[in-house]
């Protein structure tokens, strides 16, 4: 199961940092991906840190799996939410064990849910259209890969805050690994492009 | 919170807009990002809009508020230019816009740097920020995107560089704001006027210098992922 994510840190309108990794591995067999106010992100690592560790101090050979950890998240951004004071992130957890897929995502209200293709932010106004499209059960990772970045390349075209460099993870029984970080290629060379207001001066 | 997109927002032009005078005319460049809210409603626009055949304007802040001062300017111009018998001058554009800019300040939210070339001045840029000053000046920049810029020109402004030379350091400073500003985006676009006329050029995204932290770009992760290994050493 592939995630991406782009490397965009900003500070209003200003692309401030253009290196930041939103994506981390969580135990053996999960992923989690952020959006929104990073500093909250960090401290949610070092929640899920401690979880990861009192749950290998149990030494009994089980270990946490993407639902349960994604439960955990829901729990504590559902909480804080309550006592507003939310944690301003988007989320979203995917991983295998046992062979089993599962991909999950939660929102600064705790709003949580499951299904096969979910984003965060403008991803769920640009990229769930196509991915509703496109996504079918047994993709490949090749195709997997296709697909998101077809999808990441339509959120450099038309979302404010994006930066042209991205990660891909992948998720397996096997464990994940995050691509290093590239750029896409995009295109704008259309005619219409060249001169857009040669019929209509003054337009835009 | 991020779900809020806001498709109602006016379209604002957030944007880089420059304007540079060289030994024999103008420069004039700008990005082409407009945005609604946090989508970018067009990512090619053409913010170089023509009042006359030697004066262009490079617009900036509401999209809307700047099209119809521009429209209004370029009427005048048009009737100015019959009655005086030649064309108008930058001086008489920029004051136009001016007039428009300060009589109207509590309503628009739009800045204009007016650049052209006329015969008795040769090649002039003014700058119209918000309130409706009119200023002159060698070079003007403006926009968003131009807050990342003051320190660059500070450095890479020359008096008197060549036609090249000046087209060169707009393209560059727009590529800068552009890696910086979100609000900024897209196409390169510049507009060369001198004694010899008008020139428009089109710099697309993919074809702009990288910067710091700026990664070349690739069709795909798999094309890397299948790229071959590199040779071993040899000692």
């Amino acid at each position: 199961m592939p995630a991406a994510c782009l490397l965009t840190g900003s500070y209003g309108s200003t692309l401030r940092y253009k290196s930041v990794e939103r994506m981390k591995p969580i135990g053996k067999h999960s992923l989690l991906g952020a959006s929104g106010e990073i500093s909250d992100f960090q401290e949610i690592l070092k929640y899920l840190d401690e979880l990861i560790l009192y749950d290998n101090m149990w030494d009994d050979g089980n270990s946490l799996g993407p639902k349960e950890v994604h439960n955990y998240l829901t729990r504590v951004m559902y909480n804080r939410r309550n006592k507003f004071n939310p944690l301003w992130n988007s989320l979203v957890l995917g991983g295998v064990k046992k062979g089993e897929k599962y991909l999950g995502t939660v929102s600064m209200i705790g709003v949580n849910f499951e299904d096969n293709h979910v984003a965060t932010g403008f991803g769920n106004h640009l990229a769930r259209p196509i991915l509703r499209q496109e996504w079918h059960e047994n993709l490949s990772f090749e195709d997997g890969v296709k697909i998101l970045e077809k999808c990441m390349r339509v959120l450099l075209y038309r979302d404010r805050s994006a930066v042209n460099k991205l990660q891909i993870a992948k998720i397996t029984e096997e464990g994940v690994t995050i691509s290093q970080p590239y750029s896409l290629k995009t295109y704008w060379e259309f005619s219409a492009f060249e001169n857009p207001t040669q019929g209509a001066v003054g337009s835009w | 919170m991020d779900l809020d997109m806001n498709v109602n927002a006016p379209h604002s032009m957030g944007t880089t807009i420059i304007g540079v005078t060289y030994n024999g005319g103008v420069v004039l460049g700008a990005d082409s990002r407009t945005s609604t809210g946090m989508y970018v409603a067009n990512r090619a626009s053409d913010k170089i809009t023509q009042l006359t055949d030697n004066v262009y304007v490079c617009r900036s802040g509401s999209a809307a508020d700047s099209q119809i001062v521009s429209d209004y300017v370029r009427y005048f111009l048009h009737q100015h230019t019959i009655q005086l018998g030649q064309p108008a001058t930058v001086k008489v554009a920029a004051n136009l816009i001016r007039l428009l800019s300060y009589n109207n300040k509590n309503m628009l939210q739009t800045g204009l740097i007016v650049g052209g070339w006329d015969k008795y001045e040769g090649g002039k840029i003014y700058g119209i920020p918000l309130g409706g000053t009119l200023v002159e000046q060698p070079f003007a920049i403006g926009g968003s995107g131009s807050s990342y810029l003051y320190g660059f020109f500070d450095q890479a402004w020359k008096e008197g560089m060549t036609k090249e030379e000046a087209e060169q350091l707009v393209v560059k400073a727009v590529s800068l704001a552009i890696a910086r500003d979100g609000a900024s985006g897209g196409v390169v676009r510049t507009v060369i006027i001198n004694s010899d006329g008008v020139t428009r050029n089109f710099y697309p995204g993919d074809k702009l210098q990288l910067w710091h932290d700026e990664l070349e770009p690739q069709n795909s992760l798999l094309d890397i992922l299948n790229a071959p290994s590199p040779e071993p050493m040899n000692i």
